[in-house]
């Protein structure tokens, strides 16, 4: 029990923490870094939801698919003359003030609710066999998202290709 | 146990970091990283609920987000390298004329 | 010995035992790695190989270790000095991290996931971060062509290998390793056996992984210097060398828990086929491969021409001694010890018997140059992956629904598969009809 607190703690605190590093820094290689390390830490959060499947699938699909096209593409436009650019535009307070809205709809949400046993009793009751449980679920009720997803990615890998490659 | 609210709190903190990175940021590829950020918030916030409700409806939807953001990283720096190749900017400020 | 131990932390101890043994013995096993590539390719080349230090070069790990340590340590000018530091810890944490599902026994596991096998997969993807952050850090053009290449050939057969375990995850039904290896023991074969086309790609698709002849085009000598090791010296280069070595092991315990029956003997369910024989004396080989080798050791021990030297060989010829000795008092225990001790000795003797492989390939085979790895990966491994999975799926349900006999189904939906296999390399032999200009600038 003590250690699911520990865990969540710590992975919470990193997946801020590198989420801030990444959204701050000058350099774009280290802001793919701080990125990696935030996405290995919603893994973690993941594993600790006891969604087993989730876990290995961002660390395969997210960690080691996603971020590796993202580190390529950085190294071939790296541009040195980007270090001494200014790095933020002029929308700073915009952004601060559309930040504090959020925050703000959220905690009214988690206040509302706060004394209503029916919204806030937690199942915390999860099908054992989680792989087995996903795939009954996708492969039964879910079957017409599936093979969208499927049309959807073979959009994109064609798209990809084409835009991406040189006009000889 | 967590509370469901821990996860939520969590879930806000990445999304609001993630917001303000894309709407701060100059360099595109760096906003196409915040977008992942605020899926990735969007999907703990899913997981979260899974739990909550004990089935696995949530972890089948956030493992369509997490397809969805494949496709759209794959294309939206495909866009990125090819608008590099003709213009030698990734800057969101000086991608401004629609026809040159 | 029970009521010592806290009940908070008892769950805790026997992995943290484990995890200290691999992260301890592993650096020592990857050394000895090594110097068996070195003799076996000394060997197939008709010389000797290291026979100086030790007898017949047996110590050479450890001279090569403190030699690396002792070395300066250099980092070139304008490197990004986080990364420059970062990128051999990224390679040797995924490495080792992959060790926490990887079953060397039926006793020996730090944690039996549900997801094991993709948990491996996962972290051995992520040792592609150690790859092309060096190279980047490097500042030098070597070293970033050579990442990138390395990083790309990597992705491409990652995907390959991936398919070729389906194909046998089809029949095991379920991720968790331990499960995988007790899933062949009920059905009686080695999955090799009933998937070898799987096998195949698997095998072709674990060499590309780890960077190894004849894939090995980002690391060779003769091309890019050392592609993303150039600029790394010392205990970091040893890194490298340790993250590449330990991939090595993972990839063969990987095939030889999917394919090569996990650590079953070999006919363990003999008495099932043909009642009333018995195969026990298997149970007896690894013994015997021990006293063999202390014979061995003795016999060679005398003829040494100097005096350290007789010592250490007859040290080593002690240590197999007491290793037999170990084996044969573990057919005396119970049950459950002796599946232990003669699995964990079965275990590591297929995955020797697959690095042979690895090594027996880097020596028989020339370089593939970068396109044709490419083409190789794209246009033949992945479809024929991705055939093999459908004839497999087709295998099952001819066996479940329709009745067939396992070996007949399994027969027919293989001869499918090599005939697209052939039909695809074929393919691929054709010259390229129209004139391409290189469009890739990797």
């Amino acid at each position: 029990m003590i250690l699911n607190q520990i865990l969540f703690y710590f992975f919470a605190l990193l997946a801020i923490g590198s989420a801030i590093l990444m959204v701050t820094r000058r350099n774009i290689v280290h802001s793919a870094v701080f990125l990696i390390s935030t996405l290995l830490a919603t893994a973690g959060i993941f594993l600790q939801l006891q969604a087993e499947f989730l876990f290995v699938v961002q660390i395969i699909l997210y960690v080691g698919g996603i971020m590796v096209l993202f580190v390529f593409v950085i190294m071939l436009v790296n541009l040195d003359v980007a270090l001494r650019q200014i790095q933020f535009n002029r929308q700073k307070y915009v952004a601060a003030v559309l930040a504090v809205v959020l925050t703000a709809q959220v905690f009214f949400a988690l206040w509302v609710v706060r004394g209503d046993p029916n919204l806030t009793k937690s199942a915390d009751k999860m099908p054992v066999r989680n792989t087995e449980a996903i795939g009954d679920a996708i492969f039964q009720h879910y079957m017409l998202p599936f093979e969208i997803a499927s049309v959807l990615l073979l959009v994109a890998m064609i798209g990809a290709v084409v835009m991406a490659k040189r006009r000889v | 146990m967590i509370p469901t609210e821990a996860y939520l709190i969590l879930s806000l903190a990445l999304f609001t970091i993630g917001v303000v990175g894309v709407l701060t940021r100059r360099n595109v590829i760096i906003v196409l990283m915040s977008i992942e950020l605020i899926l990735n918030a969007v999907n703990i916030n899913l997981v979260a609920f899974s739990r909550h409700f004990g089935s696995v409806d949530g972890q089948v939807f956030a493992i369509f987000i997490i397809t969805d953001a494949a496709a759209e990283a794959a294309i939206g720096l495909g866009i990125i390298l090819a608008f590099f190749r003709n213009r030698e900017t990734v800057l969101a400020d000086e991608m401004d004329m629609l026809k040159w | 010995m029970g009521h010592l131990i806290p009940s908070s932390i008892a769950p805790y101890v026997l992995p943290v035992v484990y995890a200290v043994v691999i992260v301890a013995v592993l650096p020592l096993l990857a050394g000895y790695i090594v110097l068996l590539e070195r003799k076996v390719m000394a060997d197939m080349q008709a010389r000797l190989g290291p026979m100086r230090v030790g007898p017949h070069g047996l110590l050479q790990p450890i001279a090569d270790a403190v030699k690396l340590l002792l070395k300066e340590d250099i980092i070139p000018a304008n490197a990004d000095k986080l990364m420059f530091w970062m990128a051999p810890l990224v390679s040797v944490t995924m490495a080792l991290l992959a060790y926490a599902a990887l079953p060397i026994g039926p006793a020996f596991q730090i944690a039996d996931l549900n997801v094991g096998l993709l948990f491996i997969l996962g972290i051995s993807s992520l040792g592609i971060y150690g790859i092309v952050l060096g190279g980047w850090a490097s500042n030098s053009h070597y070293s970033l062509l050579g990442a990138l290449r390395s990083a790309a050939q990597l992705v491409s057969y990652e995907t390959a290998a991936g398919l070729g375990l389906v194909s046998a995850l089809l029949l095991a039904g379920s991720l968790s390793m331990k499960e995988i290896v007790q899933a062949q023991y009920d059905q009686g074969t080695w999955f090799i056996f009933s998937v070898p086309v799987g096998f195949f790609i698997y095998m072709v698709g674990s060499i590309a992984e780890t960077n190894r002849a004849p894939f090995d085009l980002p690391e060779a000598e003769s091309e890019l210097v050392a592609g993303y090791m150039t600029e790394y010296s010392g205990f970091r280069w040893s890194l490298y060398f340790l993250a590449e070595y330990a991939n090595m092991i993972i990839v063969a315990g990987i095939a030889t828990t999917l394919f090569l029956g996990g650590w079953l003997r070999p006919f363990a369910r003999w008495h099932d086929h043909f009642p009333g024989t018995s195969l026990e004396f298997f149970d007896v080989i690894p013994s015997l491969v021990f006293l063999a080798a202390a014979a061995y050791c003795f016999y060679l021990a005398p003829k040494q021409p100097v005096q350290i030297q007789k010592i250490v060989m007859a040290a080593f010829g002690a240590a197999c001694l007491l290793l037999a000795g170990a084996m044969a008092a573990a057919l005396f225990a119970s049950p459950a010890v002796m599946a232990g001790i003669h699995g964990a000795f079965w275990f590591m003797a297929k995955v020797v018997a697959y690095l042979y492989g690895f090594l027996w390939f880097r020596f028989t085979f020339p370089r593939y140059r970068f396109d044709q790895l490419m083409r190789l990966g794209w246009r033949f491994l992945i479809p024929l992956a991705l055939v093999n999975v459908i004839d497999v799926g087709i295998a099952i349900i001819l066996r479940q629904e329709l009745g067939w006999s396992p070996f007949w189904a399994m027969l027919l939906m293989t001869l499918v598969t090599l005939g697209v296999a052939m039909w695809l390399a074929s393919e691929g032999a054709k010259p390229a009809t129209t004139l391409q200009p290189a469009d890739t600038e990797i």
